[in-house]
């Protein structure tokens, strides 16, 4: 095997790893947001840590290459592309570790009302946003930016419950008396989901960039 | 209107196969770098613009090669005057043992030209055009050989540019040289494009993405691809050429 093969083999590991790393820690943090299980939560916190690790080791690397191995081609677009896939999952880490925040701050032993959850479909979100971060990874191992591109429609589920749930958590504190800030709360989150799956669309766009040489970024890419 | 045209050139070294039905559009005023590993071709096609293989015995060409549309390979057509169109520059710099001044001027006399006032103003304006001449302007005449090889190229390319040729062939013109020097005439090449057609032969993959508009990736005697420099080395066309110049051939 060539240095720059090894190189990006070894960059490759790195970047499966912290992507296994933030899938986790959405998992955690959505599980201590649905139970309410703050010592979970403080998991997550403090494991936000390791994926700030792997974001400054994957930039070194990135850099290394670039300037010690000139890559060109499929190299130079796996390197851009990784560099970015880095920032994209370093985002993911910080909006699960947020989410892990919220849980850790609810007070002890009272979860979230399953109202809320059911009607807000939070649950559903956390499940889809699960699939689509496993979909860009495995897009990422089997290279295959047909894998890639189902993210896409699946953003459009995400977007859709987010649009939905202002309504929705406006007329539970409406109806809810004292749960005003039960609601922001789980406002906040759903936003944060919202942007989770933004991020996994700019994943899933630059593995199409690194495998086929195309500029998703800007265009509709679900043809709706 | 294109430069340089080869139509389904086919090259022989007695029995070998060397070029095979090779096309090739050159525009001018442009740089074009030939990339392929070592054997593939891509100098023997480079010396079939000025005709250079002629030499060799027993080799044989098919196929036609136009500059400016006129076919080089017909029987009317002047070696001499060909090779005063089209410029040569080698690998290693091969200043003739003479001085500064007489290496640029040489061309010009043996083309007949006799006006010292003529040669003078050309030696100034080529020593400059080659960014040499602010080295060696008070040393015009001490030997050649002086010079550092760097400096010598950069001479050769002078000496070449001195018979006001439209194209300059470069057969891995920097292989010899050190880093400082090779950039200094892969700048010379960015400013040289503007007056001249420019095809350059290099092992040196970075250095065709630098210096050239379009590139052609040769291997076993086959042009395999052929496209800008930009396409070649951030999108081929081809696997094999991806494999050649992410350095995965072999």
């Amino acid at each position: 095997m060539k240095v720059i093969e090894q190189e990006i083999h070894s960059l490759k590991n790195s970047i499966s790893e912290m992507w296994a790393l933030v899938h986790q820690q959405l998992y955690n943090a959505g599980e201590a947001m649905l139970t309410g299980d703050r010592e979970l939560a403080y998991k997550v916190i403090s494991r936000e840590r390791r994926v700030n690790a792997f974001e400054l080791k994957i930039d070194s690397d990135c850099e290394d290459i670039i300037a010690l191995y000139a890559p060109v081609a499929i190299d130079l677009r796996f390197v851009l592309a990784m560099y970015k896939i880095n920032t994209n999952l370093e985002r993911l880490g910080d909006f699960a570790e947020s989410i892990a925040r919220f849980a850790g701050n609810l007070p002890k032993g009272e979860p979230i009302d399953p109202q809320l959850i059911k009607e807000t479909r939070v649950e559903e979100m956390l499940s889809e946003l699960l699939s689509m971060i496993s979909l860009t990874k495995e897009a990422f191992e089997k290279e295959s930016s047909e894998i890639a591109s189902r993210i896409f429609l699946k953003d459009n589920l995400i977007d859709e419950i987010n649009h939905n749930s202002s309504a929705i958590i406006a007329n539970y504190i409406e109806t809810h008396k004292g749960s005003a800030l039960a609601g922001l709360y789980m406002a906040g989150v759903i936003r944060k989901m919202e942007r989770f799956g933004d991020h996994c669309t700019n994943i899933a766009e630059e593995l199409i960039f690194y495998l086929d040489a195309k500029v998703l970024k800007h265009m509709d890419k679900t043809g709706q | 209107m294109i430069k340089i045209d080869a139509k389904n050139v086919d090259f022989y070294y007695g029995d070998f196969h060397a070029l095979k039905n090779i096309s090739m559009e050159i525009e001018p005023n442009t740089s074009t770098a030939f990339i392929g590993p070592s054997g593939c071709g891509k100098s023997t096609f480079l010396r079939l613009f000025n005709r250079m293989n002629d030499l060799i015995p027993g080799t044989r060409m098919e196929g036609q090669i136009l500059i400016d549309g006129r076919d080089i390979y017909t029987k009317s057509e002047k070696v001499d005057r060909l090779r005063k169109n089209v410029g040569m520059v080698f690998q290693k710099p091969n200043p003739f043992p003479k001085t500064i001044y007489e290496n640029v001027a040489y061309g010009l006399r043996v083309n007949g030209v006799s006006d010292e006032n003529y040669i003078e103003e050309t030696v100034v304006k080529t020593l400059k055009q080659v960014v040499l001449w602010e080295e060696v302007k008070d040393k015009l005449k001490e030997s050649a050989f002086a010079l550092s090889g760097g400096q010598q190229q950069r001479l050769c390319i002078a000496r070449a540019l001195a018979i006001s040729p439209s194209i300059l062939l470069m057969d891995e013109p920097t292989s010899a040289l050190d880093p400082i020097s090779t950039s200094k005439i892969e700048d010379l090449i960015h400013e040289l494009k503007n007056e001249y057609t420019i095809v350059i032969v290099t092992h040196n993959m970075q250095q065709a993405a630098r210096v050239s508009d379009k590139t052609g990736y040769f291997y076993l005697g086959e042009l395999i691809e052929y496209d800008n420099t930009r396409k070649i080395f951030t999108n081929p066309e081809k696997e094999s050429t991806q494999n050649y110049i992410t350095g995965r051939f072999g």
